[in-house]
């Protein structure tokens, strides 16, 4: 009596409606639209990717809720491509390729974009990328959701140029040495030089990955800093390398009244692991804050918070170039009548949807949107203050006009052009490059 | 008695001139400081600093409170009702313009008046100005300060005051600096009275002056311009000569950044021999335990804050010298004498506590706040130095010096020198050298947590924290000669100082390409480092 009958008969039964689950389940899988998120949960990006993948998985447990897309449920497919540039396009493949995903949101450093652009060029699949980056490129498959120069960069100098900001007149570009800094600082020289700055007001430093040590960077600002013109800093310095720079810059008591640093990769999530009381007044400048005060803002950090079940998750700029970017997505598959490519391509362009700063952003031809520029400063509880912002907001500039090698190129993906760097001077198109 | 009836006229005097102020003057005050008080409310930058201005310039007796509250961001204006309100530091409601206790006020309607740095500038050199009579000299002197960064000619009359009363001589050149910045740009002072006003200034001869003189240098001319240029070249030849100095100070402090790190490894792959690719992560894990030691303080204890470090140290020395003995155990012991396995599960073991302490504490980096003492920065001579970069230094020797004692005159020390020298003649002698063995990889790791301690200070406290220290431990130890702890000494103050002399010269990138193309043909040279062991190597 090993088995009683009834053991047996439980046994069956658990067994059948398993298998009837399955097959449930796998009825579902086929009526379910998949979207692919590809950011890094391990590794040095980690710290700046894992929200994002949060972020994705509230938005379309959201739409699920409002009953999906084209009547369909949709269903996350996430993976970890490790912080490693080369996972990033396998992983993108495996997604394209495997899980037969309609659209990824994904990448955060510009070499992983890279890394994963033939992948979505060869297999004709869908990119969001919402993090700002140094402009220079316009894809069919990507759209970027993030700013580029001419909505961050080019307007936080404007404003420090302003009397409001101090009317700066020397300046320094310090930045960690890889390709968006170098490009963005290569825009803003040729940018301050066409404002009449004299090259020796202009200061360029670039540091490591990671640099730790910033007293003889700090002590060169200050002296640089001293020589009778108000002075400021433009910081491309990226992620990690920037807690021990603002710290060194409290203690060697360089006040935001003295020279003030405005940061182009630094959030409320990098501020959330520094004593920001001796930093109060220096600048960042995005597209979105968790402090401004719309009724979308406050809805969607409450759902946020709600949906982490942790009062104290800060909300930041990529977040809502993601939020921006699913709503485009979701409208765009919705006129569509499909999730094809190519279809949900065409339908991208000219598709408009509230930001949480007030306003719409529009989907523009060259797969850029329009943003609004907002300066804020840092303030005591690690939150930034908007001091400053654009009237309307700003379209992209993919071709930078202050770059040599782009200022000619213009990008659009609408027929019958549909080319991403037009030449208007030779009336060509680059096609790849 | 006689006491009450001499001050009974004194109290009348006084009821007169209250008489006075509450008849005559008040009203004609309460306008002026209406409008100084409604640009408050226009939740405007360019308003808010004319109120500033405003309310320096003006009697009104609590301006210095508003000021103050303004700074510290309590001050509210209500935006319908235009009412400046302002937080005292308990937190009550007072009403600005009357000083009094604000009632029946709708909290939700207040909003703060908001600063930029035009304002927050404005601000600095009203409250300088207004804080040049203060009875505290500290604050007279950063009044000072502020004046001598702002030299705004509205303050000369005030710093005028000041001066005759100042009997702290500290203070009093402070005073005098100020005065000179002021004249020496106010281009209605007679040339002579700039002239000396110049030569005061260039006696300060810091950072700051030359930024001044510079300024004087391009807005003037003639004898002005020349003496101004005079100064600038004096002061410069000084702050050059000093920046040399200041170089080998920033290169001491790195150099002890590295000591601290490699100090730890310097045991475990100097002395042991083993390849302990999660040396970096008994750095992190030190660090973290900072963390959560200042969060329980700060949660229950927060008067304890300054001491948090203090705490921290023996603590994290525990975990860390627990989790690097359990990896002896666990891991390392199968694998003594294959150099290449240690070293690949060493870094497997890094990537499973990364992930760990990821998992646990999130990917986010974790605040960890100075205690009082080591924040700030002072200066020494005209060098500027960071407190937190001074006591790291002197923790570090002092480590040091303890881990030399340890290893000299303890018992424990002795046997370990015995087991890494011989350790078959030293288990023949009777000791135990497993478990030697284990207590020396706890110690190394131990002194990695303490070193995580302190570079939470200066550093990222993330789960990536390790990451970054371990390259740099290698290479101190290797160029420093494996199994000598005074070679990873001078080897870490010589790179720190090389560093520190390279960078300003090719640059941070370049100055580490650089660094690191010496160790590499040092190393050819010198495969043994610069102290290389003598007789017969630790080979297990």
């Amino acid at each position: 009596m090993i088995f009683s009958r009834r053991s047996i008969l439980r046994a069956t039964s658990a067994a059948v409606g398993g298998a009837m689950a399955l097959s449930a389940f796998g009825a579902q899988a086929a009526d379910t639209i998949k979207i692919g998120v590809l950011h890094s949960l391990s590794g040095t990006m980690a710290i700046s990717e894992t929200t994002l993948k949060d972020v994705m998985l509230m938005l379309i447990d959201e739409q699920n809720k409002k009953g999906g897309v084209l009547g369909k449920k949709l269903e996350a497919v996430v993976v970890d491509p490790a912080s490693n540039w080369p996972l990033f396009a396998e992983k993108a493949r495996e997604l394209i390729s495997k899980e037969k995903v309609a659209a990824v949101f994904g990448c955060w450093t510009s070499v992983s974009r890279k890394s994963v652009l033939p992948v979505f060029e060869e297999l004709n699949s869908i990119l969001f990328y919402p993090v700002q980056y140094e402009g220079e490129e316009s894809q069919r498959n990507v759209f970027y959701t993030g700013a580029a120069p001419n909505q961050q960069a080019i307007p936080s100098v404007d404003y420090l140029m302003s009397k409001d900001g101090g009317e700066v007149k020397r300046w320094v570009l310090a930045g960690t040495d890889y390709v968006y800094p170098r490009t963005t600082n290569k825009i803003l020289e040729a940018y301050l030089k066409s404002k009449g700055v004299k090259s020796e007001d202009i200061m360029i430093n670039y540091t490591p990955f990671g640099h730790s040590d910033w007293q003889t960077i700090v002590a060169d600002i200050k002296k640089f800093g001293s020589a009778g013109k108000k002075t400021a800093v433009v910081s491309t310095i990226n992620g990690d390398a920037n807690v021990p720079f603002y710290k060194e810059l409290g203690n060697a008591g360089i006040k935001a009244t003295d020279i003030p640093v405005v940061a182009f990769s630094v959030g409320e999530e990098e501020l959330a692991g520094i004593d920001t009381k001796p930093l109060v007044g220096h600048l960042a400048a995005w597209n979105y804050f968790q402090s401004i005060d719309t009724p979308e803002n406050k809805a969607f950090i409450a759902q946020w918070k709600a949906y982490t079940k942790n009062p104290k998750r800060v909300t930041n700029d990529p977040m809502e170039a993601h939020v921006i970017g699913f709503n485009m997505w979701v409208k765009a598959v919705e006129k569509a009548g499909t999730t094809d490519t190519d279809a949900v391509i065409d339908a991208m362009v000219g598709i408009s949807v509230p930001n949480l700063t007030g306003g719409y952003s529009a989907m523009m031809p060259n797969h850029h949107i329009t943003k609004p520029v907002l300066i804020g400063e840092i303030q005591a509880d690690g939150q930034l203050n908007t001091v400053w912002q654009t009237s309307g907001t700003v379209v992209a500039q993919e071709w930078s006009p202050y770059l040599e090698g782009s200022k000619d190129l213009i990008s659009d993906w609408r027929k019958p052009l549909a080319c991403g760097n037009f030449n208007v001077k030779t009336g060509k198109c680059g096609g790849k490059s | 008695m006689s006491l009450t009836f001499r001050s009974l006229p004194i109290l009348a005097a006084f009821f007169f001139i209250f008489a006075i102020l509450g008849h005559g003057l008040s009203p004609a005050r309460a306008d002026a400081s209406d409008d100084i008080f409604a640009n408050f409310a226009t939740d405007k930058f360019s308003d808010t600093e004319k109120a500033v201005v405003g309310l320096a310039a003006s009697a009104t007796p609590n301006s210095l409170t508003i000021l103050e509250a303004l700074a510290d961001g309590r001050l509210y204006f209500d935006a319908s009702t235009k009412i400046v309100y302002f937080k005292s530091t308990d937190g009550a409601l007072y009403v600005a313009t009357s000083n009094a206790k604000a009632a029946d006020v709708n909290a939700a309607a207040l909003k703060k008046v908001r600063l930029n740095n035009t304002v927050r500038s404005a601000l600095q050199s009203a409250q300088g100005s207004m804080g040049l009579l203060a009875a505290d000299p500290a604050r007279r002197r950063s009044a000072a300060e502020a004046v001598f960064k702002a030299h705004d000619i509205a303050a000369l009359p005030a710093v005028d005051l000041a001066l005759t009363r100042e009997t702290d001589s500290r203070v009093k050149l402070a005073f005098t600096q100020a005065r000179a910045a002021i004249l020496a740009y106010d281009t209605t002072a007679t040339d002579l009275q700039r002239l000396t006003a110049i030569d005061v200034l260039r006696e300060r001869a810091d950072q700051d002056t030359l930024g001044h003189l510079s300024a004087i240098a391009a807005s003037s001319d003639g004898r002005i311009k020349t003496a101004a240029q005079a100064g600038m070249t004096a002061i410069q030849s000084r702050l050059s000569l000093l920046s040399g100095v200041q170089n080998i100070w920033y290169g001491l402090s790195l150099g002890s950044v590295l000591l601290l790190a490699a100090i730890g490894l310097a045991i475990t792959f100097g002395v042991m021999g083993v390849i302990n690719m999660a040396h970096g992560e008994m750095v992190m894990l030190g660090a973290y335990t900072t963390f959560v030691v200042q969060d329980w303080i700060r949660v229950h204890n927060p008067a304890l804050f300054d001491y948090s470090l203090l705490i921290a140290l023996p603590l994290a020395f525990l975990v860390t010298a627990i989790v690097g003995m359990m990896i002896e155990r666990i891991v390392i012991r199968y694998l003594y004498g294959r150099p290449l396995e240690t070293l690949l599960a060493t870094f497997g073991v890094s990537l499973v506590l990364q992930q760990a302490v990821r998992s646990i504490f999130g990917a986010n980096n974790r605040e960890v706040g100075a205690p009082s003492f080591m924040a700030g920065s002072f200066d020494l001579g005209g060098l500027a130095i960071t407190s937190g970069r001074m006591w790291i230094v002197f923790f570090t020797i002092l480590v040091f010096g303890l881990l030399q004692l340890m290893l000299k005159t303890t018992s424990f020390g002795l046997r370990m020198r015995a087991v890494t020298q011989n350790r078959r003649m030293a288990s023949a002698m009777g000791i135990d050298t497993n478990r030697i063995y284990a207590m020396a990889f706890g110690l190394g790791s131990g002194i990695a947590g303490i070193a995580g301690v302190a570079l939470s200070q200066i550093d990222n406290v993330s789960p990536n924290l390790g990451q970054s220290y371990i390259i740099d431990s290698f290479m101190v130890v290797v160029f420093g000669g494996v199994g000598n702890l005074w070679g990873t000494l001078v080897a870490a103050f010589t790179l720190g100082i090389a560093n520190k002399f390279l960078e300003p010269m090719v640059g941070a990138v370049l100055g580490k390409i650089l660094l690191l193309v010496f160790i590499i043909v040092f190393i050819q040279k010198r495969p043994r480092g610069l102290f290389a062991q003598k007789g017969r190597a630790v080979e297990v």
